[in-house]
C-alpha cells in the first residue's frame, strides 16, 4: 500500500506522506463513538448485538414462563411489567405475541447478524487479510449510525399504544395489515436496518476484492472471508425484496391501499374499507426471498469462525479447503431458489412446489459437504481444548442435529403434518442457537484477546460453555417430540388441545432449561469485563495461529499493521513437516 | 374424547392419506438417525484419538477419504429416492387425486378471528349463495337470504361432524387475516388465504371426536381457535344432519346457526 | 475521522482494472435491480391476479397522461447524455465545462420532477390517491420510489456542481472518478424510468 497516497478519505483535503498513526489525536467522540476505524465500529456493532441477544433472550424467558405455568402469574416481574402487558401479574394473549414476534425480529436482525458480519466481520476481515481498514471507512461509520436508530425504534415499539409488534417476526398480511401502531414501527426500524445492512455489504465486498495484501491471492484466504464475501452477497441481493415489501406494507398501514389485502374482507365484523384487490401471497414470496437467504446469512459466518478455530486447535490445515469454498459458493447461489419451502401450504401447485423441494433437496449437499470437511478436519489432529475449540467442536453436532432435521420440513408430504409446529422451531433453533451462536461465542474467545490485549479467563469460559451446551439441547430437543406430537407454534396456552396437554410435561423442562441457559451466561459476562482489566497479557499472537489478524499489535493500533503485511503462503499451515514451529505463518517470510 | 391417545409422537393416524405419510417420516428419522450416529461416532473418536497430548503430533498430509466420498453419495442416493421416490408421489396423491365429486360429502369452510365456520348444502345439496355484505353475528358465512337453494344449509361453528369412509371435500377460506385448517389425526393441514378458497379433501377410517386447531399465527386469540371434529358413524351423521337441519322457512329469513356438541 | 490511506481509492487496483470507488457503485446498483426488480414483479402479480387493469376500466394511457410521460422520459435521457458530457469534460480537463453540463443535468431532472408534480396533483385532486385502487397504488408506489430516487441523484450532482468540486483542485483523478460513479447511478434511474413508463402507461 502507498503511503504517498492521497487520503481524499481525511476529508480536510490535504494530502501528506503519514505513517499511518495518525499525526494528531482525535478526541474522544471520534475516536470511539463516531470513529470511521473498522475495529471501533466492530465492537460497536459487537457490544450492541451482545445487549440486545441478552434482550432478546429475556423476552423468551417471560414467553416460557406462561408456557410453563400458563394462566399463573409470574413472581417479581410480572407487577413490573404493568396492568396491560401483565394484569395481575398474568401475561396477555397479545403481549404473548408481541415478545413471540419481538424475540425473532430481535434476535436475528438485531443480534445474531450484527455480531456475526457488524461485529466479526468488520472487526476481522480488514486484518484477515492485511488492509489497513475498510475500503469505505465512512460509509462503515455511516452504516453503524443508521442501524443503531433503527434498533432504537424497534424497541420502542413496545410502548406504543397498543405495544410492539405482534404478528410474527414473518409479518404476514392481512394480520399484519390491521395490528396495532408497533407494527409500523417495526416497518420503519426494519427498513433503517436494511439500508444499514445494505451499505455494510457493498463495503465488504469492495474490501475483500480490492485491499487484500500483496500475495494474497483468493485461495489463500482464510475461509472466514470467504464465508463473509458470500454472506455480503447474499445481503446485498437479498434484502431489497424485503425493503420493497416493507415500503408496500407501510403503504398499506398509512395510506390505506390493498397490495396485500384482497377485497371483501370482514374484521370483526365490520366490512374493510378498503379497495381490495390485492394478494397476501404476496408479501409472503418478497418475504421470504429475503428470509431464505437470511438463515444462510446468519450460519455462514458461524462456519467461517468454526473453520479457523478448528484449524488453529487441531495443528493441521483444514481437510477440504477447495471443496469448502466451493461448497459455500454453490449454497450462496442456491439459497435464492428455495425460498416457497416456507409456502408449502398456502395452496401452492404441485409444479411449482415439487421445483421448491428439488432445490431445497439439492442445498442440502453442499451442507453436508461443509459439515463433513470439518469433521474430517479433526482426523489426524493434536487437538487442544481451550474455550474457543469447545464451541466449534460443539457447535459440528449441534448443526447436524439442525440441518438433519430441515429434511422433513423440505419434503412437501412430511411437511404437511410438521409445518408450523414446534419441529420447526426446534429445527431452526438446533442450527441458529446451539449452532451459529456457539459458533460466535468461539469466535469472542479467539479474538477478544487481539481485540483487547488479553485473554478471557479459561475456567469461567469452560464453565461458561458447560452449563450451556447441556441447558441448550434440554431446550430444543423435547420440541421434536412437541412438533412431532401435532403441537402449533405461537400458542399462547398450549394447554387448550389434547395433543398440547399431551406434551406440556415438556414445557416445563425446555423453560428451566432456558432459565439455566440464562445463569449459564453469567460467568461469560463476568468473564467479558473483569478480563479487559484483569485478564492475562497476550502479545500478537497468543494461539500461535497462521493468519494475517495475528501479525497486527493486540490491539492494532490505527493502520493496524506496523510495518505491511506480504502473504507467503496458505492460510492454514499448520504442523508443516521439517519445520521447528508446528505453525507456519501467512505473514512470516521464512517457513 | 380420548386424552390418552395423545403422547410425544404422532398421534393415531385416521386417514386414509396419512399411513404414507408417517411411512415417510419414520424412514426419514431412520435415515436421519443413522447419519447423525456414524457422523457422531466418528466425530467422538476423533476427539479422543487425536487430543493433544505429550509426543503427539498432528498429520500434515491430509488423509485421502475415499469413504467420505461414497458416503457423500449415498446420502444423495438416498435423499434422491425420499425426495422421488417417497414424498413426491405422497403428495402429488394427496394433491391431484381428487374424490369423485359426487361420492363425496362437500363443506364449505369460512374462517375468521377466531372460529371456524362451517357450511354444510342440506337435502338440495347445493350450497346457498355467499356474499361478505351479508356477514353479520347470526350469519357468519354471510348466506344471501334470497337463495332458496340456502335455506336447507347448516351452519357450524367450531363444529366439523364427518363420517367414516366417505371422502369429505372441504373448500377453505377466511375472511379476515390468513388462517390453517388443521386437524393432526386426519394428516390434514392447509391454508386459509383470504381472497381465496382452496380446496382440501381426506377420508376418515375411524370414528371418534378429536379437534382441530388454528395452524397460522391469527391475532391474540390465535391459540383458542380450536374445534371439534367429530368422525361419526355413516348413521349417526345421517341423524346429526336430519336432527341439526334448518326448519323449512316459509318467509326469506337467514337460516339461524346451530351449535350442537 | 480515517488517517490511514486506504489503496485503490484512486488508482484502478492492477486486477478488477477499476478503483474502489466504481466497484462500490456497480454493487449497489445490483441491489436497486433487486429493489425495483422485486417492486415490478409485484405489479405483474398484482396486475394479473385482477380481472380488469386498470380496475375501473379503459386503458392505462387513458388514466396516465403519455405526453407528459413521453416528455419525461425524453429529458431523462438527455439529462444521461448531459451527464456524461459533463464526466467527459472532467476527463478533458475543463471544470468550467464540466459545471455548464452538471448545471444541465441536475436542471432537466428538476424539470422531471416539475412534471411530475403536475401529473401527482392532477390524480389528487380527482380524490385518485394510492388507495384509490391497486391501479394507483402501483402507479404511486413505483413512481414515487423512482422519484426518491432522483431526489437523491440531484443532491449528489449539486453537491458535485458546488461545494463537492473543491476537490478538482487538489485531486482531479478522484474527483472525476466521483463524477463517473454519480453518472453510473444517474443511467441507473434513468434506466428504471424507461422501463417504469412503458409498463405503467402504455400497457
Amino acid at each position: 500500500m502507498s503511503v504517498q497516497q492521497h487520503t481524499a478519505t481525511t476529508g480536510n483535503g490535504h494530502g501528506h506522506a503519514h505513517d499511518g498513526h495518525g499525526h494528531h489525536e482525535l478526541p474522544f467522540w471520534r475516536k470511539y463513538i463516531f470513529s470511521a476505524d473498522h475495529k471501533v465500529i466492530g465492537i460497536q456493532y459487537g457490544v450492541t448485538a451482545l445487549v440486545f441477544l441478552f434482550f432478546g433472550f429475556t423476552l423468551m424467558m417471560l414467553m416460557r414462563w406462561q408456557l410453563a405455568y400458563p394462566g399463573q402469574p409470574l413472581p417479581v416481574f410480572g407487577k413490573l411489567l404493568g396492568e396491560t402487558a401483565m394484569p395481575g401479574g398474568v401475561m396477555a394473549p397479545e403481549f404473548y405475541n408481541q415478545l413471540g414476534a419481538m424475540h425473532g425480529t430481535i434476535m436475528v436482525f438485531l443480534g445474531v447478524v450484527p455480531l456475526a458480519v457488524g461485529g466479526f466481520g468488520n472487526f476481522v476481515v480488514p486484518l484477515q487479510i492485511g488492509a489497513p481498514d475498510m475500503a469505505f471507512p465512512r460509509l462503515n461509520m455511516a452504516s453503524y449510525w443508521v442501524f443503531l436508530p433503527g434498533c432504537v425504534l424497534m424497541v420502542a415499539s413496545f410502548f406504543l399504544e397498543g405495544g410492539a409488534a405482534q404478528s410474527g417476526w414473518t409479518s404476514y398480511p392481512p394480520l399484519s395489515d390491521i395490528a396495532p401502531p408497533g407494527q409500523t414501527a417495526w416497518l420503519f426500524a426494519m427498513v433503517l436496518i436494511i439500508t444499514s445492512s445494505l451499505l455494510g455489504s457493498i463495503n465488504f465486498i469492495v474490501t475483500i476484492v480490492q485491499l487484500r495484501a500483496k500475495g494474497l491471492s483468493f485461495w489463500r484466504l482464510p475461509f472466514f472471508v470467504h464465508a463473509q464475501l458470500v454472506t455480503a452477497f447474499l445481503l446485498l441481493l437479498a434484502f431489497p425484496p424485503l425493503e420493497a415489501a416493507s415500503v408496500l406494507q407501510i403503504m398499506d398501514r398509512l395510506a390505506h391501499t390493498s397490495f396485500f389485502l384482497p377485497s371483501g374482507l370482514v374484521v370483526s365484523g365490520e366490512p374493510l374499507k378498503i379497495a381490495g384487490g390485492g394478494n397476501p401471497l404476496l408479501w409472503q414470496h418478497l418475504f421470504w426471498f429475503l428470509a431464505h437467504p437470511e438463515v444462510y446469512v446468519l450460519i455462514l459466518p458461524a462456519m467461517g469462525i468454526v473453520a479457523e478455530v478448528i484449524a488453529n486447535n487441531t495443528r493441521k490445515p483444514l481437510w477440504g479447503y477447495r471443496l469448502l469454498v466451493y461448497s459455500v459458493v454453490f449454497l450462496g447461489f442456491m439459497s435464492f431458489i428455495v425460498w416457497a419451502h416456507h409456502m408449502f401450504m398456502t395452496g401452492m401447485g404441485t409444479t411449482m412446489s415439487t421445483f421448491f423441494q428439488i432445490t431445497t433437496m439439492i442445498i442440502s449437499i453442499p451442507s453436508v459437504i461443509i459439515l463433513t470437511c470439518f469433521i474430517m478436519s479433526l482426523y489426524g489432529g493434536n487437538i487442544r481444548f481451550t474455550t474457543p475449540m469447545l464451541f466449534a467442536t460443539a457447535f459440528l453436532p449441534m448443526f447436524a442435529i439442525g440441518g438433519l432435521t430441515g429434511l422433513p420440513l423440505g419434503l412437501t408430504a412430511s411437511d404437511i403434518y410438521l409445518h408450523d409446529t414446534f419441529y420447526v422451531i426446534g429445527h431452526f433453533h438446533y442450527v441458529v442457537a446451539p449452532g451459529t451462536i456457539f459458533g460466535l461465542f468461539a469466535g469472542v474467545y479467539y479474538w477478544y484477546p487481539k481485540a483487547t490485549g488479553r485473554k478471557l479467563n479459561e475456567t469461567l469460559g469452560k464453565l461458561h460453555f458447560w452449563v450451556s451446551f447441556v441447558a441448550i439441547n434440554f431446550i430444543f430437543m423435547p420440541m421434536f417430540f412437541q412438533g412431532m406430537a401435532g403441537l402449533s407454534r405461537r400458542l399462547y396456552d398450549p394447554t387448550i388441545y389434547a395433543h398440547g396437554r399431551g406434551v406440556q410435561a415438556l414445557n416445563v423442562v425446555i423453560s428451566w432449561g432456558a432459565w439455566t441457559l440464562a445463569l449459564a451466561q453469567i460467568p461469560f459476562i463476568i468473564n467479558f469485563f473483569m478480563s479487559l482489566k484483569r485478564g492475562a497479557r497476550v502479545a500478537e499472537n497468543p494461539w500461535n495461529a497462521t493468519t494475517l489478524e495475528w501479525a497486527a499489535p493486540s490491539p492494532p493500533g490505527h493502520g493496524n499493521f506496523l510495518t505491511e503485511p506480504v502473504v507467503y503462503r496458505e492460510p492454514y499451515e499448520y504442523s508443516v513437516p521439517g519445520q521447528p514451529n508446528d505453525y507456519s505463518p501467512q505473514f512470516r517470510a521464512e517457513a | 374424547m380420548d386424552e390418552k391417545i395423545y403422547g410425544w409422537w404422532l398421534p393415531p393416524d385416521v386417514s386414509v392419506h396419512g399411513a404414507k405419510i408417517d411411512q415417510l417420516m419414520s424412514v426419514l428419522h431412520w435415515f436421519m438417525a443413522l447419519l447423525f450416529i456414524g457422523w457422531g461416532i466418528f466425530f467422538l473418536y476423533c476427539l479422543i484419538r487425536f487430543r493433544a497430548r505429550p509426543g503427539h503430533a498432528a498429520l500434515y498430509t491430509p488423509v485421502k477419504a475415499i469413504a467420505t466420498k461414497y458416503i457423500e453419495g449415498f446420502v444423495l442416493v438416498v435423499e434422491i429416492f425420499l425426495l422421488f421416490g417417497l414424498s413426491t408421489p405422497v403428495w402429488l396423491a394427496y394433491k391431484n387425486n381428487v374424490p369423485d365429486s359426487a361420492k363425496a360429502l362437500h363443506v364449505r369452510l369460512v374462517a375468521e378471528q377466531f372460529a371456524w365456520n362451517f357450511q354444510y348444502p342440506g337435502k338440495d345439496g347445493k350450497f346457498g349463495k355467499t356474499d361478505a355484505s351479508f356477514i353479520s353475528a347470526d350469519n357468519p358465512v354471510g348466506l344471501d337470504p334470497e337463495d332458496a337453494a340456502g335455506k336447507d344449509d347448516l351452519i357450524t361453528v367450531n363444529n366439523l361432524h364427518i363420517p367414516v369412509g366417505q371422502p369429505v371435500m372441504v373448500d377453505i377460506s377466511s375472511k379476515d387475516v390468513i388462517h390453517s385448517f388443521n386437524i393432526p389425526v386426519l394428516r390434514v393441514k392447509q391454508d386459509t388465504i383470504p381472497g381465496q378458497m382452496i380446496p382440501v379433501w381426506f377420508e376418515a377410517t375411524q370414528p371418534g371426536h378429536f379437534e382441530l386447531a388454528c395452524a397460522q399465527l391469527c391475532g391474540l386469540g390465535h391459540y383458542r381457535m380450536r374445534g371439534d371434529v367429530l368422525i361419526d358413524t355413516p348413521e349417526d351423521f345421517a341423524k346429526w344432519q336430519a336432527e341439526n337441519a334448518p326448519p323449512p322457512q316459509e318467509a326469506p329469513a337467514a337460516a339461524a346457526p346451530e351449535e350442537k356438541k | 475521522m480515517s488517517e490511514t490511506a486506504i489503496p485503490y481509492m484512486v488508482k484502478p487496483h492492477p486486477v478488477t482494472g477499476i478503483p474502489n470507488g466504481k466497484l462500490g457503485i456497480w454493487l449497489f446498483l445490483a441491489s436497486e435491480v433487486m429493489l425495483f426488480g422485486a417492486l415490478f414483479s409485484s405489479y405483474v402479480l398484482i396486475r394479473t391476479g385482477m380481472p380488469h387493469w386498470p380496475p375501473e376500466g379503459g386503458l392505462s394511457s387513458e388514466v396516465l397522461n403519455v405526453p407528459l410521460g413521453t416528455f419525461n422520459t425524453a429529458v431523462l435521457i438527455t439529462s444521461s447524455i448531459t451527464m456524461v458530457l459533463a464526466w467527459a469534460s472532467c476527463k478533458m480537463g475543463s471544470l468550467p465545462k464540466f459545471r455548464s453540463w452538471m448545471g444541465a443535468t441536475v436542471f432537466l431532472a428538476l424539470v422531471f420532477l416539475v412534471v411530475k408534480y403536475f401529473e401527482y396533483s392532477d390524480k389528487f385532486h380527482h380524490e385518485h390517491f394510492p388507495s384509490h385502487d391497486n391501479f394507483y397504488a402501483v402507479y404511486f408506489v413505483l413512481t414515487g420510489l423512482h422519484g426518491l430516487h432522483i431526489v437523491g441523484g440531484i443532491i449528489v450532482n449539486t453537491y458535485l456542481l458546488t461545494a463537492g468540486s473543491k476537490m478538482w483542485q487538489t485531486d482531479p483523478e478522484h474527483f472525476t472518478n466521483r463524477v463517473e460513479n454519480a453518472g453510473l447511478y444517474w443511467h441507473f434511474v434513468d434506466l428504471v424510468w424507461i422501463f417504469l413508463f412503458p409498463s405503467l402507461y402504455l400497457l
